[in-house]
């Protein structure tokens, strides 16, 4: 990388060459209706292992989107699977599958990026 | 020696396939049964309930009792070549018996009679034989006739949609419909030559030997006669027709106490094979309503033959229960499915190792534990009307999932997660049990059934809502107040069909409110379409279904939808078209009635829940 003189702080680098996006593109093309999500974190505020243990599906959606596949193992595997995300969920969106979906292909992309 | 006709060869070796087919396949089925289902069958074997199972075998498998409740003629054309085939073979036998006079005939002798007995019978024993066999065949006939009918007009038979057929389906289906048109001309022909006919027979063989060179017909009709006999039995391991001697041995067994397990075995494969796909589940099913005609029951069933199913299409599916009350075998369709579930989720469920790490709360000592559930939280109306109510009958209690509980397991186990959902069973059931409780009450029918079916407390009594608003009731611990408000009352799956609760709601609301009575209700209730079994069905889907069950109620008239369960309250409640609320919710407001007004909104500011 070229030094232009600035400082660059690692944890908040994006780097896109080691971006790893298969795991986001299975799901959106699984469960297309993932794509309107507007982050509003209704989600996050109703969720009942959220209320037992620090867990924010927003965030799930974050480190999807970031390509953070082996640190989202170890979130998702907290969801009770409840559903009241999905139920106050203003898009509509269906949360549970997506929610399935990474708990069934993220052994697979973590796995297979290593 | 003298050798048979070439013709009987393809029924011959068709008849030696299938039964040797059919003993190898039972046997590896009943092998791959648990150790305690083989020895309920072992134990069960010699006593009534196996003359209970040849009773159901005789009017299922041959009446079909079940269809004809459902529509009389579709009854009829089932009954018709299933009792009527059963017939011809039994009376077939006993005719040749006595025209042989002997008890060992090759079997070729029977089925082709009329080709070999070339003389007619003389004594009236003889006579009535064959004036029957004819008549019995006449009335198969008339069954294949409904059959070719139906084929072009479902609707006549009260069946708006048929399956798709696969080509082993339609070989087999082609086969029968043969079959008997075939031999009816076959015996016709031979009564023509030989004067060996009955009734029926001999009159049809005398007109077409009227005009036609009769010999010339005889060999290939019988031939024709054999090969789809023949090509049925070839047929029949691969296409649908498997169920009728697979149903046979599944009631034996269900007689027997077997039950679907929690994975795939020997009774999972006979329930399986056992579906005729009558398609009688598409017609109750609500997810056509929103357009989706591909995994129903039915195409479930034969996925899991084929050993071809999909996530999207096991997942896709309400479980609430209809197909299950509707389908004329009585399979356990919901329990098959959800044995998939848990065949395709095993990899990947949760160990919750949070709920062990973290210090349990601690459960205060109480005698009536208040469970809400996680539906009931976004329901605040539900908790507010319960301790309003509570407090009504100066109940002590514990409200236990107030703050920071886990959920009760149910959501994970509809989806096949039956190892997660253990481990919050495991955290909440210690709790429960901490607290020295006698009753516990439930407002959600999801949790009720969990807690009711899977959590094993010993001296608990797990109630819902209803059932103890009702027991307060009756008691007169709770005042009564009866409004002139028109209700329907919508059945909950889970509550409903779950777990046989249809009386207890109807019999409270009775006392509160004026209840009418619908056509779709209790066994036959719609599903609201909000069920949590299902993870692939988008919104605007769900939005479809509960429009269509919500037109329903509308035609009625009610001022407000009643229901039992927090979930259909909130998927109902976006409808706009009737006020929903939950049982509870009703009976505070009557009961709040009755009180002067200052008071009542102390109590309501009191009761405000937090969100």
């Amino acid at each position: 990388m070229k030094n232009f003189g600035f400082t660059v702080i690692k944890q908040r680098t994006i780097d896109y060459d080691q971006f790893d996006g298969r795991l986001l593109n299975e799901i959106l093309e699984n469960e297309p209706s993932f794509k309107v999500c507007l982050s509003c974190g209704g989600c996050t505020a109703t969720c009942s292992a959220g209320d037992l243990v620090s867990f924010n599906i927003r965030r799930m959606n974050l480190m999807l989107r970031r390509g953070e596949t082996s640190e989202l193992e170890n979130e998702i595997q907290k969801c009770m699977l409840c559903g009241k995300c999905q139920l106050v969920c203003p898009r509509g969106i269906n949360l549970r599958n997506v929610i399935m979906l990474i708990k069934k292909n993220v052994v697979k992309y973590k796995s297979l990026s290593k | 020696m003298k050798f048979p006709p070439s013709f009987i060869l393809p029924f011959t070796i068709g008849l030696l396939f299938i039964v040797s087919f059919l003993i190898v396949i039972v046997g590896v089925w009943i092998s791959q049964l648990s150790k305690i289902d083989k020895s309920r069958i072992i134990h069960n074997i010699f006593t009534r309930k196996t003359l209970l199972a040849v009773h159901e075998t005789f009017m299922e498998s041959l009446l079909h009792r079940k269809i004809f409740k459902k529509n009389p003629v579709l009854g009829y054309m089932h009954m018709s070549l299933a009792f009527g085939w059963f017939l011809l073979i039994v009376v077939g036998h006993i005719e040749a018996y006595q025209h042989y006079q002997t008890l060992s005939i090759p079997i070729y002798k029977t089925i082709f009679m009329r080709y070999f007995a070339t003389h007619q019978s003389i004594t009236l024993g003889g006579k009535m034989l064959a004036a029957s066999m004819d008549l019995l065949l006449l009335f198969v006939l008339s069954g294949v006739l409904l059959a070719y009918y139906k084929r072009f007009n479902s609707r006549a038979f009260g069946m708006k949609k048929t399956t798709q057929l696969k080509t082993g389906d339609r070989i087999a289906l082609a086969a029968l419909w043969f079959i008997f048109p075939l031999r009816f001309l076959a015996e016709s022909v031979s009564a023509g030559i030989h004067h060996n006919g009955s009734i029926i027979s001999q009159p049809t063989g005398n007109f077409l030997a009227s005009f036609l060179p009769v010999q010339i017909f005889e060999m290939p009709l019988w031939w024709g006669y054999s090969c789809a006999l023949g090509l049925f039995f070839f047929a029949l391991p691969v296409s649908r027709y498997m169920h009728i001697p697979v149903e046979v041995v599944m009631i034996f067994l269900r007689n027997y106490g077997i039950k679907v397990q929690k994975r795939i075995d020997g009774f999972s494969r006979i329930q399986i094979y056992s579906c005729s796909r009558c398609g009688i589940c598409l017609d109750s099913c609500q997810m056509t309503h929103a357009a989706i005609k591909d995994t129903q029951s039915v195409y479930m069933l034969k996925h899991l033959r084929n050993r071809k199913i999909t996530d999207e299409k096991l997942f896709n599916c309400l479980l609430c229960g209809r197909c299950q009350t509707d389908c004329p075998v009585g399979l356990e369709l919901n329990s098959l499915r959800i044995t998939q579930r848990i065949e395709s989720t095993r990899d990947y469920n949760s160990s919750y190792e949070y709920l062990r790490n973290g210090k349990i709360a601690i459960s205060p000592q109480t005698q009536v534990i208040y469970f809400a559930g996680c539906m009931t939280h976004l329901t605040p109306a539900i908790i507010k009307s319960m301790k309003g109510l509570f407090e009504e009958a100066k109940v002590q209690y514990w409200f236990m999932d107030e703050e920071k509980t886990a959920c009760c397991g149910r959501p994970l186990m509809q989806i096949g997660q039956y190892e997660a959902a253990q481990k919050l069973i495991d955290n909440n059931r210690e709790r429960i049990l901490a607290s020295g409780a006698k009753k516990l009450v439930v407002s959600c029918p999801i949790c009720y059934k969990v807690f009711k079916e899977d959590y094993a407390i010993p001296g608990i009594v797990v109630q819902h809502h209803s059932e103890y608003l009702l027991e307060l009731m009756a008691n007169g611990r709770l005042p009564v107040n009866k409004m002139n408000t028109r209700v329907v009352y919508h059945d909950p799956c889970e509550l409903g069909r779950g777990s046989g609760i249809y009386h207890q709601p109807r019999l409270l609301l009775d006392e509160y409110a004026e209840v009418i009575s619908i056509k779709n209700e209790k066994e036959e209730a719609f599903c609201c379409g909000g069920s949590l079994a299902n993870t692939k069905i988008q919104m605007a889907e769900r939005n479809q279904i509960r429009e269509k069950a919500m037109d329903e109620y509308v035609r009625y008239k009610p001022d407000v939808l009643a229901t039992a369960c927090p979930l259909c309250k909130k998927t109902f409640a976006k409808s706009r078209q009737l006020p929903v609320h939950d049982i509870s919710e009703i009976i505070y407001m009557a009961i709040q009635e009755t009180k002067p007004s200052k008071l009542r909104e102390e109590q309501q500011l009191k009761n405000t829940v937090k969100i």
